[in-house]
């Protein structure tokens, strides 16, 4: 999009500067979320209590972990399609070192997300070294993990009860009554933020999104920087995996299924743009939480669950075309 | 064909690589079938490989116009809830029904047309945002699953002709005749390929992309539809199932790629689609045969998949300038 030429730079200065600074979709994903809290307290006061507030930050940790490894993915002008099993993989594997005794039960959380990684690198590989699409790569993997999954349910029945530390990261709350999993997904996502916009990974990410060729006739590794953000995102898959068994207190193998289309149209709906190099995390942030949202208070209002559904649909297709339009053929 | 005779293989190389898997595969399976190749086995192997395939035509007819369509196979599952709702009593009612599928079928598709061209949304939002929508109206048709099917209908669609030939191939046949080859054939048709490679270039030399585009989502919709309808004389129940709908949703793309249509558009053709959707079907079959435990049979799946779509980077030790990685 062209920035619109400065022509003020005296005392309206600062406050077009600002104007411009801020992301109208990202503005208009805060807004969103305004409104469907007004409608939400319009039928019941308790949506604006603190408690509801924080019951739904901590419900939108999870997918907040999850998007922030799909927002970088998709930053690259890709798509991670293998987020259900690679959460199901981080979370069973995580309940099942956990059986192995006092070693595992330690290594429990490093070990699901390291299997995430492994399965994030295989996807890695076959984009950015085989230049295979990651549409069909990332399904792929999917289906091994899944096949990996039902191996080790059926042959080796494994533990799927989660250790205590993924419960205390899950489900506890530190002081001042913050639940853990918001702890956890500030954590992440201030990580994300310095690792987006402050390093030369970060950099890279957006300048392969925009142009891959350029980027690489930059001297940019990006052949590397690809396939180390597959293996993030696996990684921060198999994370949100760990922090759903958690929370569920144990894992089930179809756990990540409801995850996926959520995942992606958070980031969207937060502005990133679906063919990369574009986008803020502020924006995944508003996208979350509007996800979150939108599912908890249809499921408040007793919506049967097809309403929710359509609504769920519309209220994306509505947001979008607000403002996720692409150009005309003539601009 | 008659003009360049090495540009038609060329052009067809992936259909013909994909005919080519499918048939060694396929011989494989019946050589080692128990019971032989009878003709009931060659039906129920037919039956569940065209279900596959008519949702794979539907997904090609969208890629090919670089688009994508995360929607097919939850218009399949609505078309299946309304045929096992209107499919019903007698002839006349039970046509009516038919058409009533089909027609729920184009709208989906045209609705997903609609939001693409004229609401410039990317195909993939578009379509999952859609899919959830139609998934509603599913559920909103069949909260529990159950239903009917006319009976006459399903065991056509379903059952052998005379002499053994499966139906459901002559269904295939049909469909690819009708629907494929004139659209394939005609202006409309060189135009979606013609935008799938280039939509700039496409635009610039007038060609008529935003009815290309129209007319190839719709028709994706009515072939999900013609799935979710052949689903319903399979399975005599409709039934909202979510678990259904994204696994043919993604089954569907992985026989696109499997049949040589390129997921950048403007390559590729239904034909291969349909025969990477078979392949795709016999390899399950193939673990059936050769006693593979039932726990394995997943992972091998998955790992004959990946390997599949990984012979496809063989391209790459032909490539010469670096550069050309990076489009």
């Amino acid at each position: 999009m062209a920035e619109p030429p400065v022509t003020a730079q005296n005392a309206g200065g600062a406050f077009a500067s600002l104007r411009r600074r801020i992301d109208p979709a990202i503005a208009w994903a805060f807004g969103c979320i305004v409104l469907v809290l007004l409608i939400g307290s319009l039928y019941s006061t308790s949506f604006l209590s603190p408690e509801y507030l924080l019951q739904q930050l901590k419900v939108a940790s999870f997918l907040g972990v999850i998007a922030t490894g799909m927002m970088i993915v998709i930053l690259l002008g890709q798509i991670d399609l293998s987020v259900p099993w690679v959460v199901a993989v981080g979370g069973m594997m995580a309940t099942a070192a956990a059986g192995w005794g006092p070693l595992g039960e330690i290594l429990a959380i490093p070990f699901g997300i390291g299997c995430g990684i492994a399965l994030g690198l295989l996807s890695g590989v076959g984009v950015a070294f085989l230049r295979i699409p990651s549409m069909v790569v990332t399904l792929a993997v999917n289906a091994v993990a899944q096949g990996l999954m039902v191996v080790h349910t059926g042959g080796f029945s494994p533990q799927d009860a989660s250790s205590p530390a993924m419960r205390f990261i899950a489900t506890g709350q530190s002081i001042f009554g913050i639940p853990n999993a918001l702890v956890v997904w500030t954590a992440v996502g201030v990580a994300a933020v310095f690792l987006l916009t402050r390093t030369t990974f970060g950099r890279t990410v957006y300048a392969i999104g925009n142009r891959e060729r350029a980027a690489y006739l930059s001297g940019a590794r990006t052949r590397l920087v690809v396939m180390a953000a597959f293996a993030l995102a696996g990684g921060l898959s198999a994370f949100g995996g760990v922090l759903l068994a958690g929370y569920a207190s144990k894992a089930a193998q179809a756990m990540g299924d409801p995850y996926l289309l959520p995942a992606i149209a958070a980031v969207v709906l937060g502005g990133t743009s679906i063919l990369g190099g574009r986008g803020s995390y502020v924006g995944t942030v508003a996208g979350v939480i509007l996800i979150t949202l939108l599912q908890s208070i249809l499921s408040v209002m007793q919506m049967e669950e097809f309403g929710r559904h359509v609504i769920y649909g519309v209220v994306i297709i509505a947001m979008l075309l607000i403002y996720g339009r692409g150009r005309k053929h003539s601009e | 064909m008659t003009g360049d005779g090495s540009y038609w293989l060329r052009e067809h190389k992936g259909t013909l690589l994909a005919f080519g898997a499918f048939v060694a595969m396929f011989t494989i399976y019946a050589a080692n079938h128990p019971a032989g190749l009878n003709a009931n086995v060659a039906t129920t192997a037919a039956n569940k490989g065209v279900l596959l395939a008519i949702v794979a035509i539907a997904q090609t007819l969208v890629v090919v116009t670089s688009g994508i369509d995360l929607s097919v196979g939850m218009v399949m599952v609505l078309a299946n809830c309304l045929a096992s709702t209107i499919v019903v009593g007698t002839p006349a009612m039970t046509a009516l029904g038919v058409v009533g599928v089909l027609l729920v079928g184009a709208l989906c598709g045209a609705i997903n047309g609609i939001i693409v061209i004229f609401g410039r949304l990317q195909p993939i939002v578009t379509t999952i945002a859609t899919g959830a929508v139609y998934y509603g109206a599913a559920l909103a048709l069949r909260r529990v699953p159950g239903g009917d099917v006319n009976a006459t209908l399903a065991d056509a669609l379903t059952g052998q002709l005379p002499g053994g030939v499966p139906a459901s191939l002559v269904l295939l046949l049909a469909l690819v005749l009708v629907v494929w080859l004139p659209f394939r054939r005609s202006v409309i048709g060189r135009a979606a390929y013609a935008l799938g490679s280039s939509e700039v270039a496409a635009y610039m030399s007038g060609v008529p992309i935003r009815r290309a585009k129209f007319v190839a989502y719709t028709l994706s919709g009515l072939l999900a539809s013609v799935a979710g309808l052949f689903l319903t004389c399979i399975t005599y129940s409709g039934e909202a199932s979510a678990a259904n709908g994204s696994t043919y949703t993604l089954y569907s793309i992985a026989a696109v790629v499997l049949g040589g249509v390129s997921l950048f558009g403007g390559s590729g053709s239904a034909i291969g689609a349909i025969f990477g959707a078979l392949m795709f079907r016999t390899i399950g079959d193939l673990l059936f045969v050769f006693n593979v435990e039932p726990l394995w049979q997943p992972l091998f799946q998955g790992m004959v998949l990946l390997a599949a779509i990984c012979l496809g980077s063989l391209r790459l030790l032909r490539i010469r300038n670096r550069l050309d990685l990076y489009g």
